[in-house]
């Protein structure tokens, strides 16, 4: 307890911004601590550490974190986090977004972060549902699934954020759930550390917005459901009956430079060739 | 021994070209972009030029959205950042230009306009842009638009956009036409020392008294870059003096009106205008853009063939320049307006006016461009 009260009144701005806006029963709350510890594990100064959020209940974290914090516009995230990091390589870049903030609106944008391969670790909140608007469904939505846009349970597919993030070409991906607390600890330490762009997927339950509308009896119920499905992904490619679980763990793990990288060693080689002609 | 005056270096560049020339004299370190006709030359300028620079930084994004997205986030970093587009690009921008005015984020934005609406006709000049550059995004907030007229002024004015946009922390719009862009004109380059530079006020405080809202004797808050100690919050949300999201109603109003007091109080400053024969004009015509130069020599044929006309050019469109255009237009008889659209400076012109004289305005919206005799023929 008494080092949870530590990172609190290192890490949080506990005198300005608290009680948390977040809803009983939310696992938002959870992934914040997973970065706070994230970041103390790996002993980074808070100077150096921006973490730019979008909008949606998962892009009130920044006004939490005793960092740099910038809350963009929706789904834009990735891109104020490209500009920065460009400008800057020292800074520790930490995107936040929920689903419909990564892959409704800012799609794009993250398919090209991973494909451009930005230093930059973008953090997933995934809770099926767009929270903060009141419960309409988002790209990440089951089939089937109800909610107050698709009142007749939900006729399109949802994303596989992990597929479509490894298809777009990311150094890194992984998925934890705010059940699995160390797990994800590790996974976002994880991805703190490696270059490029790694992105983390978060489980997280709404109760309030998605599990009342959708058979779930109070928020335990949806946590319990994480644990029930969520399966570490090497005993997941041995299960025979893979229907309705969810593999966790780190999917995507390549030592590929950040783009960062690769524009300042372009930088030098001109350098280098004007230097050699005159 | 006599000093021997080194020769200024000379270029034939387009308008686009210039632009680049006058961002790189201005500090200018970030470019991101998005490629659209008629602007596409400065971005590819920019690609070249950018990764000479030691800290230079070039990025195409995958939209517009993105390359503004690029740009706040490379000021808020601390630097010079710039971004051009033309009118469907400049669209897509205005969510991101909202962003950068709420948060006092400098930055430089140049559209190219170009004829039409929608894909419009994106070879042709066009002047349709002018208030979606003032009200394009939502909301109430300042802003800052500029234009330009040939090849050295597309130079001068982003240098000027620039300053402007670091000395008020604020979102600047250069306003270009097809034709202005991608005239090629002879200019003398800069050398350092020939343009007075502003760079943003950084905070001397210590962080623990920073506000980042807070309003200073000089009417800007400081603005320190990220990663150097001043930890604060950046949000598009109504925020209060530490920058922190507020709706109480009188920290709400206090943002917005200081957000417009900012540029309100240096109206002096900022309202840029050249005067052409107007000391003693009858007849004065207001333009800017490609237009003002068909204008110009239309007022000196119309001075040749003994009529007393007048040519004002603006330079700074938004904040209007009212306090030069009402002075001049109480001793004309007549005001023409001559612009590429069906009438957007002209409803400033009018509003100012005030029924002091007669406002007429010259529209073209075919994809071409207003020649002096059609001007002449309205002035003489």
């Amino acid at each position: 307890m008494a080092e949870v009260t530590q990172l609190i009144h290192q890490y949080l701005r506990h005198n300005k911004k608290f009680p948390l806006v977040f809803c009983p029963g939310c696992g938002h709350g959870i992934v914040l601590g997973s970065l706070v510890r994230g970041v103390h594990a790996l002993g980074l100064d808070k100077d150096d550490v921006v973490v730019v959020a979008g909008i949606g209940c998962s892009g009130r974290i920044a006004a939490y974190v005793d960092f740099n914090t910038v809350h963009a516009t929706h789904g834009r995230a990735l891109t104020i986090a490209t500009g920065i990091k460009m400008a800057n390589p020292e800074l520790t870049v930490i995107a936040v977004m929920g689903d419909g903030d990564a892959f409704s609106i800012g799609g794009n944008h993250l398919i090209h972060a991973a494909r451009r391969n930005i230093g930059v670790t973008a953090l997933v909140l995934n809770n099926f549902i767009y929270g903060m608007t009141g419960g309409q469904c988002s790209s990440t939505t089951p089939e089937g699934a109800y909610s107050h846009t698709s009142p007749m349970g939900q006729l399109e597919a949802a994303f596989d954020i992990v597929e479509l993030t490894r298809a777009a070409g990311a150094a890194g991906v992984s998925r934890g759930t705010v059940f699995h607390v160390k797990a994800l600890d590790g996974l976002v330490a994880d991805a703190l550390t490696r270059p490029g762009f790694n992105l983390v997927e978060a489980l997280t339950p709404c109760f309030t917005q998605y599990g009342r509308g959708n058979g779930f009896k109070n928020a335990v119920e949806m946590f319990k459901w994480l644990k029930e499905r969520a399966v570490p992904l090497e005993a997941y490619e041995k299960l025979e009956d893979k229907s309705g679980r969810i593999p966790i763990g780190t999917f995507v793990r390549r030592d590929v430079p950040g783009l960062e990288a690769r524009y300042a060693a372009m930088r030098e080689k001109l350098r280098e060739m004007k230097g050699g002609a005159a | 021994m006599s000093q021997v005056r080194k020769k200024r270096r000379e270029a034939f560049l387009l308008g686009n070209e210039a632009v680049v020339e006058g961002a790189l004299a201005a500090g200018c370190s970030f470019y991101a972009g998005y490629p659209i006709t008629p602007s596409t030359e400065i971005m590819e300028t920019m690609a070249k030029r950018l990764p000479q620079l030691s800290d230079g930084v070039f990025l195409q994004m995958e939209d517009e959205i993105a390359s503004m997205g690029a740009v706040i986030g490379a000021s808020l970093a601390g630097r010079k950042a710039m971004t051009a587009t033309s009118g469907p690009g400049f669209s897509l921008m205005q969510e991101q230009i909202g962003y950068a005015a709420m948060t006092e984020t400098p930055l430089v934005l140049v559209n190219v306009m170009r004829g039409g609406t929608s894909t419009g006709l994106p070879t042709s000049p066009g002047q349709g842009d002018v208030q979606q550059a003032r009200w394009g995004a939502h909301g109430d907030h300042p802003i800052l638009v500029l234009a330009a007229s040939d090849v050295p002024e597309c130079l001068e004015m982003t240098v000027t956009a620039f300053n402007f946009a670091e000395k008020y922390r604020t979102p600047v719009i250069l306003l270009l036409d097809e034709i202005t862009a991608h005239t090629r004109e002879k200019i003398s380059l800069p050398e350092p020392g020939d343009f007075e530079i502003f760079s943003r006020l950084v905070p001397t405080m210590p962080p623990e008294w920073y506000k980042p809202y807070e309003e200073t004797l000089r009417g800007v808050p400081p603005m320190p870059p990220i990663g150097k100690g001043y930890r604060f919050h950046v949000t598009g949300l109504t925020h209060d003096l530490q920058g922190f999201p507020t709706s109480r109603p009188e920290e709400v109003k206090a943002l917005v009106e200081r957000q417009f007091r900012k540029i309100d109080r240096f109206f002096h400053d900022v309202q840029l205008v050249e005067h052409v024969a107007t000391d003693d004009a009858e007849v004065l015509v207001v333009a800017y853009g490609c237009v003002a130069r068909s204008a110009r020599l239309a007022v000196r044929q119309a001075r040749e063939a003994g009529a007393k006309a007048g040519l004002l050019i603006l330079k700074t469109l938004f904040p209007f320049p009212r306090i030069h255009v009402e002075k001049l237009m109480r001793a004309c008889r007549l005001v023409v307006v001559p612009e590429l659209n069906v009438g957007q400076i002209s409803r400033e012109v009018k509003r100012v006016n005030e029924g002091h004289t007669t406002v007429r305005t010259i529209n073209r919206v075919d994809g071409l461009i207003i020649t002096p005799s059609q001007i002449l023929k309205e002035i003489s």
